[in-house]
């Protein structure tokens, strides 16, 4: 075993972890260790061959491995030490890290962490759908990584449950590889995905929407041979003597992700119930000092963009607290109102400018983020159309944050 | 003829109406502004878009490298690119922006390259 110390540890080098990395060298810190499980850098973006990322940062749709190569030949760089196919076992409250490597099993004590695992996506098991056991039921992202990465066809006929972008992306992506996209089917009485997702994924291509639909049984002994799926009522429950079959080789899941917090809780790092990630203050601190969170283990976001500028601030913060320079004195709550699922960051200090990130609970029209001190109105932001799969976020400025004394975010 | 369009062009998500005829828009409703207009013209006269996917690499540390057309493509020739590409296979190394096929289908578009895929080391 090889034990070793480091200012700070990055867990993970996808989009969040490779911009803390950078971030944190930027803010003058030298001894950085970014550890990645997999054979390379990049993450997720690896199979996201798709165009749409980057527009806010670099004003253009690049493809996920374009967008990622950039920040990869960023730390190449600036030589920011890395580890490859290297999977963090443990963290413990005093911030040492058990890493399985390669070379040898090595424990790293980091004055600081940056928690930058992502997210995984939630199974067939988790949803509960009854039926047979047999293959052809994957989720919508590893039949992406089959498909883009490891050259493998997954299946011809295929029917896709969620309505999520990676379920859309992929009901294109299978169409124009030549198999048939026969449907796709969402719970909720509206998509869950991107406006752009289901007009360029979908409508394109002719592939039908069910909306307040689900699959009730997969059946099929080897291979899938048809799912059943239901219109279901106002509390999602399958409506009966709604039930159709659709004869298909194959079942996609797009049903949700689910930040990928194992290591956190081992650390002793509290979790929001809501959004399955940390709790954070305005610095992205945890409730364990000098270990911060950002990207999607910290809350499941839709855009990279956002990933990269929350993963900025995770890495300044985080060569902040090594060289002692960062204040914590957050202890001012922030919360979700009505209307809003979550806001993060959970506590301010009142004394910075600070950004939120929140999600509103249903898709509507002409509404107002209304920011509240008590009866006192710090700031209201018109939205013409707002959407749980859009994130919202807003800056409010520290002038305005003066003596608050707790804040609560709501819609009117 | 008529038709209904959610224009992509921005956040706002626009759900616009329109009256059309042969090349001609005779009615729209529902966009706040004219970017809605081009939008629905576009998409009903000249609809265009980029296209992403892979080909195979030979020698390569991946057996695919991601690809993209350099610029939209009319929408009806899709699959024509599809079927254009099923059949290629470039040799690594595959440098981000190297151009794969040029002028695909005399379309003006390039199929460029979006990922590194370094050269297998022989064993």
């Amino acid at each position: 075993m090889i034990e070793r110390e480091v200012d700070i540890a990055i867990i993970g080098g996808g989009p969040a972890g490779l911009s803390a990395a950078i971030a944190a060298k930027k803010s003058g810190i030298d001894d950085i260790l970014l550890i990645e499980r997999n054979e390379s850098l990049g993450g997720i973006l690896n199979q996201c061959i798709h165009e749409g990322f980057g527009i806010e940062i670099f004003g253009e749709a690049l493809t996920g491995p374009e967008y990622m190569q950039r920040f990869i030949d960023k730390v190449e760089q600036l030589k920011i030490p890395y580890m490859l196919n290297s999977m963090v076992l443990d963290i413990n409250e005093k911030k040492c890290i058990t890493v399985c490597s390669p070379e040898d099993l090595i424990k790293v004590k980091a004055k600081a962490i940056v928690l930058a695992m992502g997210c995984r996506e939630r199974t067939r098991g988790q949803i509960c759908i009854p039926g047979t056991r047999p293959s052809g039921i994957y989720t919508a992202g590893c039949a992406q990584n089959l498909i883009n990465l490891k050259n493998y066809m997954v299946g011809k006929k295929i029917v896709i449950l969620g309505s999520g972008d990676i379920g859309l992306i992929m009901a294109r992506r299978f169409k124009l590889e030549g198999a048939e996209v026969l449907a796709v089917v969402e719970i909720l009485p509206y998509s869950s995905g991107l406006p752009r997702n289901v007009v360029q994924c979908l409508e394109d291509y002719d592939i039908p929407l069910y909306l307040r639909h689900t699959v009730v049984d997969i059946r099929g002994i080897k291979r899938v041979e048809e799912v059943v799926i239901a219109e279901v009522d106002e509390k999602r429950r399958p409506i009966k003597g709604t039930e159709r079959r659709i004869e298909c080789d194959t079942l996609l899941l797009s049903v949700g992700l689910i930040p990928e917090n194992e290591l956190s809780k081992m650390a002793g790092v509290s979790l929001d119930p809501i959004t399955n990630g940390s709790m954070v203050n305005e610095n992205l601190e945890t409730n364990v000092k000098g270990i911060f969170a950002c990207g999607n283990v910290l809350h499941v976001h839709d855009l990279v963009d956002h990933v990269t500028l929350e993963a900025e601030l995770a890495g300044e913060s985080a060569a902040a607290f090594v060289k002692g320079e960062l204040r914590n004195e957050s202890n001012i709550k922030v919360t979700a109102g009505k209307g809003i699922r979550y806001v993060l960051p959970h506590l301010i200090s009142g004394k910075n400018d600070v950004k939120f990130s929140l999600r509103v609970m249903y898709p509507d029209r002409d509404k107002k983020i209304v920011v509240r001190d008590g009866e006192r109105i710090l700031k209201k932001i018109p939205k013409m159309r707002i959407n749980p799969s859009e994130m919202i976020q807003f800056n409010i400025k520290k002038e305005y944050l003066k003596d608050v004394k707790g804040l609560t975010i709501e819609l009117e | 003829m008529k038709k209904k369009f959610i224009c992509i062009v921005c956040p706002n998500g626009c759900e616009i109406e329109v009256r059309y005829s042969e090349g001609e828009i005779e009615k729209i409703s529902g966009n706040l502004c004219e970017r809605g207009l081009d939008y629905v013209k576009r998409e009903l006269f000249s609809p265009e878009r980029s296209i992403t996917s892979s080909v195979e690499v030979r020698n390569g540390l991946l057996p695919l490298v991601s690809v993209k057309t350099s610029k939209p493509i009319p929408k009806e020739r899709i699959f024509a690119l599809m079927d254009e590409i099923a059949n290629i296979e470039v040799e690594a190394p595959v440098r981000i922006g190297d151009v794969i096929v040029k002028d695909v289908l005399g379309t003006g578009a390039d199929i460029i390259a979006t990922k590194n895929v370094d050269k297998r080391v022989q064993s």
